[in-house]
């Protein structure tokens, strides 16, 4: 039996078509056919991905929503109806890619900065240092400071490891596997020049990727992919992967397709077969047993780089996210519920998890309360859309954001969502080898690069504005954030208060 | 009484005169250096703080209470008569004054901590002074410490600081070291509890600006127990200034490093390594410290005061020194006013403190 709605979208191609057939060679999901003399479309097929769109040379596609339309109905929507049909046919769990796209409250949105006026004045970030250097790692609670013989100060303390960013943007976890080894790469390679970091994700770091161990934090996940002396060794710092924004409490499956000969090697399982991250780490069953593994990593590593956790926003993740500072944690990775992800279950991607926002004011206040928010740096993430969001984020209390869509959609994803396919057009989330080519990496390295150096300069811009010249005084600084449009809970749990006042 | 709230920012100006053999200076002096910067002020705010002006008093701790209204009064009492072994408690002279409007009523107590009261173990009994001040501003309705430490006192209110001063009878009082403070609140109706200086056991701040950190800073010290009440950003330098240097015992020369640090490209730049190690610490564990946006401050401590601006100096700060005196204000004519020809006259430089005390061998 047919599923009883229209697909998605069609592919309309004009009258300017002069056959040439790029569309065709273009098109990764097979919905665009030669025949004849005639470019035919298989509109079921189409994931509106744009790529034969943007490479038409006469600009003759346009991929509309399909204009047919049933009777409207606010509650069954015919998204719902889609994936009732298409599970009434399969049987099967639905999958999805990138984040989680329902209409929730976006709180980023609802969220307006202050700007200095007379009585502290602005500062022109053109002619006054503006400092965004950011330091994470473990701080202790006082420095202990004694003269020396000759009478000049001296530290007595000694700091645990601290990685040093020139901008408060990292990039955040994506594994080999999830994307191919050329945005590996180009990750690697924009964090290098930037002065920041890249997280390789939790299937492990490609041996061509060892020189940037500097700029690079390792996962160790519970499906313990390419986790070795060498990869620890190798780091800046490393993070316990404990959950993902965009699917809390589940594991990860990497499909045995996906798995080349070069991703086998790098996790360090036969090529061709699933790799499966269970959804606990299987030592990991509780706060203790988190604390065992922080410190055998420490161990491992001699103490000489921080380890930290990532925990995926969810409803106690304020408590979690306390445990895990007291399990000895130097950074904590809050993912937040727009995240992205190569696959996911749909109803886990749509329904599960936190808003970012939410989370990351509801851990920053409880570190707070119980006095040791110096002992952990915050990283935020899922779902950095803007320098504006990255502002706010660090003013909700963030110590850095990490970016991962973001990245991506300068390298050219359009959120077409279908990354679990591995027929990515645009060359990220494919080990197709034919696809992979389309991702030119010197060019990558210089968008995204680019990228970063917008909304630094656009950071600086704000923080001028804001009459702040260092990063630190943003941090946490709510104070210079009002709401508008939240209603008094959301205000509440954000630590802020509503517009004019 | 307090608006609701909101706290507040400044303009202002800032005086502060010290006798490094600590000889007592009558308040007169102060007020008229201050008085010379009256159109730096708005006549909504105005204050005054003196060191040394409990002779007789010095081993006790001298509260300076304010009470928005005499009903306010007894429940306070009752409480510091639990806390405190008071041995004095009195109404704070003042006069009608033209100028001053509808005062608040001011008491001072002077006592020590009783002996058997049950405390947490190692609790000093500045500590145990600082919850007893937190817990009269957060629990107690129109009650405001405005002083806590001992031998010196603050004394402010709404008003130019000249009529304050002449309100509070400053010239039957003489102190080694005062400061004042002249106030152009921009952004909240005036109150007497928010005039400057604020002060928390022996230190006390005025402030020049206006604090863009101030959430994060406020955030920072909540985490040590402190409670900013009295919606003012200047408050929150004196929390810091108690954590920094009686609570962590930080040496005073580390307060300029957190206050207005140096710039990384400086700190990188800075020889040798064993300082810029030092300075790298600094920002790296007290960045929720750093005082940003425009500043110019006096604190005062029992042996002296520190001039400081903030990192860009946004607010002017001179300094100057005649003989045994040291002097401070936001304007040379301030200090020429009370000393006309001093040995030597500067303006401090962007986040370099000034930092004058009392001769070592002085003794109090």
């Amino acid at each position: 039996m047919k599923n009883f709605l229209p697909s998605d979208f069609l592919v309309h191609i004009g009258p300017e078509c002069i056959l040439c057939g790029r569309c065709v060679r273009e098109c990764s999901f097979g919905a665009l056919e030669q025949k004849e003399g005639h470019i035919i479309a298989h509109h079921a097929r189409c994931v509106a991905c744009q790529r034969c769109v943007v490479f038409c040379p006469r600009s003759a596609i346009a991929i509309v929503p399909h204009p047919s339309t049933s009777r409207h109905n606010a509650y069954w929507t015919p998204e719902l109806r889609r994936a009732l049909l298409r599970q009434a046919q399969t049987g099967a769990i639905l999958l999805a890619g990138a984040g989680n796209d329902q209409p929730y409250l976006n709180i980023w949105d609802h969220l307006l900065l202050d700007a200095s006026q007379v009585t502290n004045p602005p500062i022109d970030p053109l002619r006054e240092p503006m400092e965004l250097v950011t330091f994470i790692g473990r701080k202790p609670d006082r420095l202990e400071i004694t003269a020396d013989e000759n009478g000049e100060w001296k530290l007595v303390t000694e700091l645990p490891p601290q990685l040093k960013l020139d901008t408060p943007i990292i990039f955040g976890a994506m594994s080999l596997g999830a994307v191919n080894l050329r945005v590996h790469k180009i990750l690697a390679e924009a964090a290098r020049r930037a002065g920041t970091l890249f997280n390789c994700g939790e299937g492990g770091l490609h041996e061509e990727l060892y020189p940037y161990g500097q700029n690079t934090i390792v996962q160790v996940a519970s499906g313990r992919f390419g986790v070795h002396q060498r990869y620890l060794d190798a780091a800046a710092a490393i993070e316990i992967k404990i959950g993902q924004g965009a699917k809390p409490g589940i594991g990860g499956h990497l499909a045995g397709e996906k798995v080349t000969e070069e991703i086998a090697r790098t996790r360090m399982i036969p090529a061709g077969t699933d790799a499966l991250s269970p959804a606990p780490h299987h030592d990991i069953y509780s706060i203790e047993d988190l604390a065992q593994l922080i410190y055998a990593l420490k161990e491992a590593t001699n103490y000489s780089k921080p380890v930290g956790v990532k925990i995926a926003a969810v409803h106690h993740v304020a408590a979690i996210a306390t445990g895990a500072a007291r399990a000895g944690a130097d950074f904590l990775t809050i993912d937040g519920f727009r995240g992205g992800t190569g696959a996911a279950p749909l109803v886990i991607r749509n329904h599960v998890g936190l808003p970012l926002e939410i989370a990351l004011a509801a851990v920053d206040d409880r570190l707070r309360e119980e006095g040791i928010r110096h002992q952990v740096s915050l990283i935020a993430s899922g779902g950095i859309r803007s320098s504006a969001d990255v502002i706010k984020a660090i003013a909700l209390g963030a110590d850095a954001v990490a970016i991962c869509t973001a990245a991506l959609i300068a390298l050219g994803c359009t959120l077409c969502q279908a990354c679990y396919t591995g027929r990515c057009a645009w060359g990220l989330t494919t080990q197709d080898p034919e696809l992979i080519k389309r991702l030119d990496i010197e060019e990558g390295v210089e968008r995204v690069q680019n990228l970063l150096r917008a909304w630094t300069l656009e950071i600086k811009e704000v923080m001028g504005a804001l009459g702040i010249n260092a990063i630190e005084s943003l941090r946490g600084n709510r104070e210079r954030l009002r709401s508008i449009g939240l209603d008094t809970h959301t205000q509440e749990v954000l630590g802020i208060r509503p517009a004019g006042m | 009484m307090r608006p609701a709230q909101r706290y507040d920012h400044a303009g202002c100006a800032t005086a502060g005169i010290l006798h490094k053999g600590g000889q007592l200076i009558n308040g007169e002096a102060i007020i008229e250096a201050i008085g010379t910067m009256r159109e730096r002020g708005n006549g909504l705010g105005g204050g005054f703080v003196g060191y040394g002006i409990y002779p007789e008093m010095k081993d006790y701790y001298a509260l300076h209470i304010m009470y928005d209204r005499e009903d306010y009064r007894q429940p306070v009492e009752r409480y510091l008569e639990r806390a405190l072994l008071l041995i004095r408690s009195e109404r704070i002279p003042t006069r009608p004054t033209p100028g001053v409007g509808l005062a608040p009523v001011f008491w001072r107590y002077f006592g020590t901590i009783p002996p058997n009261e049950p405390r947490p173990a190692g609790e000093s009994d500045d500590d145990y002074m600082v919850r007893v001040v937190m817990r009269i501003n957060l629990e107690f309705d129109g009650a405001y410490v405005v002083s806590s430490g001992k031998n010196m006192g603050v004394f402010k209110g709404v008003g130019y600081p000249e009529d304050i001063g002449r309100f509070f009878r400053l010239e039957e009082y003489s102190a080694y070291l005062w400061i004042a403070h002249a106030r152009f609140p921009t952004n909240s109706p005036a109150w007497w509890g928010g005039a400057h200086p604020f002060s928390l056991l022996q230190w006390s701040v005025v402030h020049n600006g206006e604090l863009s950190s101030y959430g994060i800073n406020k955030r920072y010290v909540e985490q040590f127990g402190y409670r900013c009440t009295l919606l003012t950003d200047t408050e929150v330098f004196v929390y810091l200034l108690d954590l920094f240097l009686r609570r962590q015992k930080l040496p005073w020369e580390i307060i300029p490093a957190i206050l207005a640090p140096p710039f990384w490209e400086q700190i990188y730049r800075t020889e040798p390594a064993q300082r810029r190690a030092l300075l790298t610490a600094v920002r790296q564990v007290y960045g929720a410290g750093l005082a940003n946006g425009p500043f110019s401050i006096i604190i005062g401590h029992p042996r002296g005061f520190m001039g400081l601006t903030d990192r860009i100096k946004l607010r002017p700060l001179i300094a100057a020194r005649h003989g045994d005196m040291a002097y401070l204000a936001s304007e040379e004519s301030a200090i020429l006013a009370i000393c006309p020809a001093p040995d030597e006259i500067w303006e401090p430089l962007a986040g370099m403190p000034v930092d004058e005390r009392l001769y070592e061998e002085v003794v109090l």
